[in-house]
């Protein structure tokens, strides 16, 4: 029961942070806010024993019964590792945003996104039923694109911003789509029920396709080669948000997708080989490009990029232990596995207080390019003594938590080497170890360029000198900082309590988990892993060293190709055709809007006459034409022809009236009285609005159209005037099905009363309720358009 | 120039309210004969526009101080609620019901749920066509 409450408390409270300006001064609207993700990780802290000992909870609020669509929760091990990041570095990420965060920026807005981002993750890892996750999944699209543009007035945020939303989302859709192929195989949406079916799935022949389109969803949201190319440019968000969506939690979604898939998918080849080589050629380019940044924060943002890579390929190597080969030594895979899961909270607590720091020496001193930085060591020791930590621990160093789940990497990509499968072999490892090496060089970078060597003169250090900031704002990164080396001295109880139920939901066929969770020791004798390590300090110093002569490699054509390129193409392309596009037909000129409908009309009617339709026309049960008919319908075409000649506007619109007033007449004479009320007052009402608007407009001149126009346009009236009348006919004369008519005469037979209200009122009555929104949208529209006309001088918000 | 239009005024004072009633026995009468929300609706708007074609606008908005672009909410919001009250009673959305009632002057009264429905029909008309003329005309000052 609790758990769907989890997931509503931050939705409800997003709603109600805004209103807090009125009683809260906005400085302290974020410790409003901060006992929110407290509360949630206390309680789900509370479940954690409940977990360790095997157990599952699941919770289903029943909704949708026909189409099986429930709000379902189920809490796991694995849903718990990403439950507690999300609300632990979420309160964490509200501590220091309090103090990052100006009071005047408009704080309301970012916690109520932050709070609504908060929700929709909870609801990605709790949610059961593939529908409503993958509904929470694009929330936390739109909450990151709110996030990412919150610097709305800036270009590069809102491209940024525009750049994150259309590769999620596309990916999100793809997702969708794979998901609703799960449910034409298994017939469920509930993914534990699928999971129950999984030994039957592989031979169904959606099973690849929902297979591709689910890790398009997973690639695209943790920013795989080559989707990554949205996640630095998401860096243009506020320093808080980047720390915690796009480094600790929603990046990690495309991985728990992956992860909570593997029972599913496992056991293909092609899942293996997928996972694990869009991971490892992840990991590799982004650290390769992670060297090359100059700024700190698009220097992590690539590592980032890297970093999810690793995971990713090892929970692809984690899948390999689900494969069908005999005498295959499971332990190792499993292991892969494990250590991914491992590395994922690694992760997060070096990566969050990396970002922190950062955000610090861009809060304190002005900017974030390493050129400009340098010698800061003496004056921040804190913030330096934390970036050590980070830095050495994503560099894989002992004593910090790194160092295991990299060194767990490293055996891994050794042992699935062994596997029998083409395409493996003894460059796995290998491009682990190239990898490693970047990524301790650019570690380096961070800790060397920044901390040490030659003081910069930045404006703001001139103004103010450069110190360590407040505790406030210290006080998040420390916390994970003491995590950073906590959990390298005590990896086992977070193996134990968090990681083993995790594994539980991974391998559910495994029926112990404890087998599954190997015994962490930072010493493990001479193995090849530490040969790796070593080797990796050993180069990756030397290139450090040497990294100025080096990297001129960066402007050489294949190391200096970006897939940046291809989307600017791409979208600067498309923006550019539609524009022109656009502005070749739409001239501003009514009447040639006309002509476009009345064209398009002419040809989908021409075409349905004479290709689709057929063409026998009826007139047995036509009703004779009287002598009423024959004048009403002259006086019509008089006042309809006489308009074409009018002298002023005036006559013409009077002449108009003539029209529709013998319409009305017409409808009496035919004996339908609510037609021809309706017209009547429609008639009077719309005539009146016609002559309100008659001073607007310009002086009525007698057009000198060119011949060739009037031809045209004269040809185009026709046309249409006759396809309605054929069309008409057509209608008439060929009766498909019984009219529905019969069944409302026969219901009011019954009944007694005026059968064109009970149309409008009840058999047709949601044609009618939608009508009237129509009509409200219509009259807010001319509302809003007249109104609402920029003023002069006002933005032009369209770039 | 001054126009003259004593007559006009007149007039307009006494045909208004003939207009009004008009309106509300085609809204009443629809079940049974024509008229209905939507044709009633529109003769009441016109009997608002005739006052306000008549007089200025400051002066009809001291007698009816409605802002009619919530009249017309109000009305979208009637029918779509009014048809959402069935569902609480297990019944499907815009589930139509009617019944007789004693009422103190009218007697013995058919009542529909339809009704509630009409009148949001009409009230958006009227708020919707009011609000459209006001926005053109106010636009010249």
């Amino acid at each position: 029961m609790i758990i769907p409450l989890l997931i509503l408390l931050p939705f409800a409270a997003s709603l109600f942070v805004p209103s807090l300006y009125t009683y809260v001064h906005s400085k302290k609207i974020g410790w409003v806010v901060m006992p929110i993700p407290l509360i949630l990780f206390t309680v789900l802290c509370l479940h954690i024993p409940k977990l360790a000992a095997g157990g599952t909870e699941a919770f289903t609020i029943r909704w949708l019964n026909d189409a099986g669509i429930h709000f379902t929760t189920h809490l796991d091990g694995l849903s718990m590792i990403l439950g507690l990041l999300i609300t632990g570095v979420g309160t964490l990420v509200v501590i220091y945003s309090t103090y990052y965060l100006s009071e005047r920026e408009a704080l309301g807005r970012f916690y109520m996104y932050l709070l609504l981002f908060m929700g929709s993750m909870l609801g990605v890892v709790f949610s059961d039923n593939v529908l409503v996750l993958y509904v929470f999944w694009e929330l936390t699209s739109v909450s990151s694109f709110l996030l990412i543009a919150f610097w709305h007035q800036r270009k590069r945020s809102r491209d940024g911003a525009k750049k994150a939303m259309l590769i999620t989302v596309t990916g999100g859709i793809g997702m969708l789509i794979g998901f609703l192929m799960l449910h034409a195989m298994t017939g469920t949406f509930s993914i534990q029920a699928m999971i129950g079916m999984a030994g039957t799935l592989p031979s169904h022949e959606l099973f690849v396709p929902a297979m591709l389109l689910i890790l398009l969803g997973a690639f695209t949201k943790s920013a795989q080669f080559p989707f990554h190319i949205w996640l630095p440019d998401a860096m243009e968000a506020p320093t808080p948000v980047s720390a915690y969506l796009h480094s600790a939690t929603m990046v990690k979604a495309g991985i728990y997708l992956v992860a909570r898939f593997i029972p599913l998918f496992g056991g293909s080849e092609l899942w293996f080989y997928l996972v694990t080589f869009t991971g490892l050629l992840t990991l590799l380019w982004g650290s390769f490009n992670a060297v090359r940044q100059n700024d700190l924060k698009a220097l992590l943002a690539y590592s980032t990029v890297s970093q999810l890579g690793l995971i990713m390929s090892l929970l692809g190597m984690g899948s390999a232990a689900m494969l069908d080969i005999p005498g295959l030594d499971t332990a190792v895979f499993t292991a892969a596995a494990f250590a991914g899961l491992f590395h994922l909270v690694n992760h997060s607590t070096f990566k969050g207080a990396l970002f922190m720091i950062i955000g610090i020496v861009d809060h304190e001193l002005g900017t974030r390019d390493i050129r400009r930085l340098g010698g800061l060591a003496v004056f921040m020791p804190i913030t330096f003594s934390i970036a050590l930590a980070g830095s050495f621990s994503m560099a894989g160093l002992p004593p910090f938590n790194g160092f295991l789940s990299k060194e767990m990497f490293l055996e891994a990509s050794v042992a699935v080497r062994e596997l029998s499968l083409p395409g493996i072999g003894v460059w796995i490892p290998a491009a682990a170890w190239i990898a490693s090496v970047l990524t301790f060089v650019y570690c380096m970078i961070i800790v060397f360029q920044t901390f040490f060597g030659r003081q910069q003169q930045t404006p703001a250090w001139v103004d103010r000198g450069a110190h360590d900031p407040q505790f406030g704002m210290l006080a998040a990164p420390s916390i994970l900082g003491l995590f950073i080396v906590g959990l390298f001295f005590f990896p086992n109880v977070l193996g134990r309590w968090v990681l083993q139920p995790a594994m539980a939901a991974i391998y559910p066929a495994y029926g112990d988990a404890s087998q599954l969770v190997p015994h962490i020791r930072a010493w493990h004798g001479f193995s090849p892993a530490l040969w790796m390590t070593l080797g990796i300090i050993a180069v990756g110093a030397v290139l450090y060293i040497f990294l100025r002569q080096w990297r001129v490699i960066y402007t050489i054509p294949p190391f200096s190709w970006r897939i940046d390129t291809l989307y600017n193409l791409w979208i600067v392309q498309l923006e550019g055709n539609s524009r022109h596009l656009t502005k070749r037909y739409m001239t501003g000129h009514l009447h040639r809007y006309f002509v476009y409908i009345l064209l398009f009309f002419i040809a989908v009617m021409t075409a349905g006459v004479s290709f689709i339709w057929k063409r026998a026309f009826n007139f047995s049960g036509d009703a004779p034409i009287t002598v009423n008919e024959y004048v009403l319908i002259a006086v019509m075409m008089t006042a309809a022809i006489a308009v074409l000649f009018a002298k002023s506007r005036l006559i013409a619109i009077l002449l108009n009236g003539v029209l529709g007033f013998t319409v009305a007449f017409l409808f009496v004479v035919l004996r339908a009285p609510d037609l021809a009320l309706t017209q009547i007052v429609v008639e009077t009402v719309t005539t009146v609005l016609f002559l309100l608007t008659f001073r607007f407009l310009p002086d009525w001149k007698k057009e000198r159209t060119a011949k060739r126009t009037k031809v045209i346009n004269a040809s185009i009236a026709a046309a249409t005037g006759m396809l309605v009348i054929v069309m008409a006919l057509i209608v008439q004369g060929n009766q498909l099905f019984d009219p529905i008519s019969s069944y409302f005469t026969d219901v009011m037979e019954q009944s007694g009363g005026n059968i064109v209200n009970a149309i409008l009122g009840d058999f047709r009555a949601f044609d009618t309720m939608l009508e009237i929104v129509v009509l409200l949208i219509g009259g807010l529209g001319v509302y809003a358009l007249i109104k609402l006309k920029s003023r002069k001088g006002g933005g032009n918000y369209e770039d | 120039m001054k126009i003259n239009d004593v007559i006009l005024q007149t007039v307009t004072k006494i045909v208004v309210f003939i207009i009004l009633t008009f309106g509300v026995e085609l809204f009443i009468s629809g079940h049974h004969d024509p008229g209905g929300g939507f044709s009633g609706g529109l003769v009441l708007a016109s009997a608002l526009l005739l006052l306000y074609m008549t007089y200025d606008i400051e002066t009809v908005h001291k007698g009816i101080p409605f802002d009619f672009k919530k009249i017309a909410g109000l009305g979208v919001f009637l029918a779509i609620a009014g048809s959402m009250v069935p569902m609480l009673f297990n019944e499907m959305f815009l589930t139509q019901k009617k019944g007789e009632f004693q009422l103190p002057i009218f007697g013995a009264t058919e009542l529909s749920m339809e009704l509630l429905f009409e009148a949001g029909v009409a009230l958006t008309v009227v708020g919707v066509v009011v609000t459209i003329l006001l926005t053109i005309s106010e636009d010249v000052n």
